[in-house]
């Protein structure tokens, strides 16, 4: 372990020895889920250096994002991250709204609020998931994709797509919660924790998973602020910061619910804080639901953001003069010619988007700011000196999503 | 603050006030001016935004970075050429956050063509080390002293740099000119 000890990347001496191995990993292989590549520099079974490679995913998004309206946009963003897309769209468009200053309804603020938690709780499904795939443990992958296929079944009654919602629209959503849709979220709550207690007793005290997953990986507090780790990555190295509770957005504000944080730093403490934070997800979930409120979902006509609905375009002139402005393009939304930044406490970190407007109704610059990118550039930082088995765990437990990563 | 802000956005008294949750709170260190002069100052939707010329602005940002922000959140751009009103080519966006206190920062820098350079950053933020690559790689903004400066999500023998408002959405046919390998070659 005296490599793990040392931070700095080994001389160019070291790197010419003739007994190290290059091991080429990825872009094609099972336990990188995603498309990427790393360029391992071995000896014997440790690796002394881990070079990541990025990019064969690119397709460009931000540039797209200046070439589509507000609206449009966020048909892209789904494939951002598209284990969690529903928590993209939330991003992209509280990026937009905090750059055109709407205020969302309340209704439409906890019915994000809760959509945003059942996507991180399919994200944190998916990773924990994964990483017991790669540890081993496969009956826990199982019961996790079984129960994110009841969330996409939510997502498919409320918006019709299970992967690629687009659910979001500015000032609004595309479709109310409709009864059978909180039917099913309730259904949800009542039987997920008790599948959450059958995957915790599966694996959180499992002897093969803790020995390959505790201490290894491990990230102090000091290196995760310095590297710019955010979300549970950064929150199991001990670093309390969670937008939800340091800058409340949506109806963050008005719930109770707690920042699950661990001290380790290692790839267990990753897995036990994603654990934990689901349960604090159905929480907030479930108050949210209890406190719905009712009134209309989208802003109104005076904001000139959401469509009116069909009954105002057929009985009143407002309606119809703001139903036909904004379908027309060059007289839609008031854009100011400013920038800002907005982030959400996304389910791999933080998310944000940095939007300069120029007065129409396209980003003139439309800047995501990816948890994966960060987290990935940690990767050589945290496997020096372990084994070669352990770039899977080490890899799992940060969640990098390939499509997120490149854009 | 004579001058507006060089993007053209001009600030109103509401969004002055519009500090979100911290009503009055000022996230620039009071000691920064003192320090380093007057700096074109301005704030949106209650973000605070500072302006610094490139020759001071890595003293500028190894101060703040000592004065509680301790996270570098993003290192981006943004390509004004086809901005109204805009007085320079490129505008680089620092957003710094300090997690102690939840302050917000947005640091811009300008520079210009023929060769847009800026200082690393990556001495104060080991963060920056792939943003700023995907800032080179993306806009060909060139960062002096940054210990790896290579494309990030672009292959290497990519020329141009297809964030730049100058280069066409569909491309300029680069991936064209890619050899072609074959089984037998490979």
């Amino acid at each position: 372990m005296s490599i793990a000890a040392s931070p700095a990347a080994p001389s160019a001496a070291q790197r010419s020895e003739d007994y190290l191995w290059t091991l080429n990993f990825g872009p094609q292989h099972p336990a990188t889920h995603t498309t990427l590549r790393l360029v391992l520099t071995l000896e014997g079974e440790r690796v002394v250096d881990a070079l990541p490679e990025m990019g064969y995913l690119h397709s460009g998004f931000e540039k797209i994002g200046e070439h589509l309206t507000f609206n449009q946009y966020v048909t892209v963003t789904d494939r951002m991250n598209y284990i969690s897309p529903i928590a993209n769209n939330v991003a992209w468009h509280h990026a937009v709204e905090t750059l055109l200053g709407i205020d969302l309804t309340p209704r439409c603020r906890h019915i994000r609020t809760i959509i945003s938690e059942l996507a991180r709780i399919s994200d944190h499904l998916l990773c924990n998931g994964a990483v017991g795939l790669d540890t081993g443990a496969f009956t826990f992958f199982l019961y996790a994709f079984y129960q994110r296929e009841v969330i996409y079944d939510i997502f498919e009654t409320l918006c019709g797509a299970r992967f690629t919602n687009s659910y979001t629209r500015v000032g609004g959503v595309s479709q109310d919660f409709t009864p059978l849709v909180i039917e099913k979220i309730r259904a949800f709550l009542d039987t997920f924790p008790k599948t959450l207690d059958d995957m915790e007793r599966l694996l959180t005290r499992n002897r093969i998973f803790v020995d390959r997953t505790k201490g290894v990986g491990v990230l102090s507090k000091e290196e995760a602020i310095a590297r710019g780790a955010t979300g549970p990555v950064a929150r199991a190295s001990g670093v309390t910061r969670d937008l939800r509770k340091d800058e409340p957005y949506l109806a963050y504000g008005e719930l109770d619910f707690r920042v699950c944080c661990a001290a380790a730093g290692d790839c267990y403490a990753r897995y036990l804080v994603r654990m934990q934070e689901m349960r604090e997800s159905l929480r907030i979930v479930a108050q949210a639901m209890d406190s719905l409120p009712g009134g209309p979902v989208n802003v109104g006509i005076d904001q000139r953001t959401a469509l009116p609905t069909k009954s105002q375009v057929y009985t009143t002139i407002e309606g119809t003069i703001s139903h036909f402005e904004l379908s027309m393009s060059n007289r839609g939304f008031e854009v100011p010619c400013a920038e800002s930044y907005a982030a959400i406490e996304a389910p791999n970190g933080e998310l944000g988007f940095y939007i300069v407007g120029d007065g129409s109704d396209r980003a003139y610059r439309a800047r995501c700011r990816p948890p994966s990118v960060l987290h990935f550039s940690i990767f050589p930082h945290l496997i020096r000196g372990h084994t070669l088995s352990d770039v899977v765990a080490v890899l799992g437990s940060l969640n990098i999503i390939a499509a997120e990563l490149d854009r | 603050m004579s001058q507006p802000p060089t993007d053209g956005s001009v600030p109103s008294p509401a969004d002055q006030t519009a500090v979100a949750g911290r009503p009055g709170a000022r996230a620039v260190p009071a000691e920064l001016e003192v320090r380093f002069g007057t700096l074109e100052h301005s704030s949106f939707r209650g973000q605070e935004r500072i302006v610094v010329p490139v020759g001071r602005m890595f003293d500028i940002l190894a101060f703040l970075k000592d004065s509680g922000f301790d996270l570098l959140v993003d290192v981006t751009c943004v390509d004004y050429l086809e901005y109204r009103g805009a007085r320079h080519r490129y505008g680089l966006v620092y957003l710094l956050a300090a997690t102690a206190d939840n302050r917000r920062l947005i640091v811009r820098v300008f520079v210009d063509d023929p060769d847009p350079t800026v200082p690393s950053v990556v001495p104060i933020w080991g963060a920056a080390n792939w943003l700023e690559r995907e800032v080179w790689d993306l806009f060909g903004i060139r960062f002096t002293g940054h210990p790896d400066l290579r494309r990030l999500v672009l292959p290497e023998g990519f020329t141009a740099h297809p964030l730049r408002k100058d280069y066409p959405l569909q491309g300029r046919g680069e991936r064209h000119n890619f050899p072609v390998l074959s089984r037998d070659d490979g």
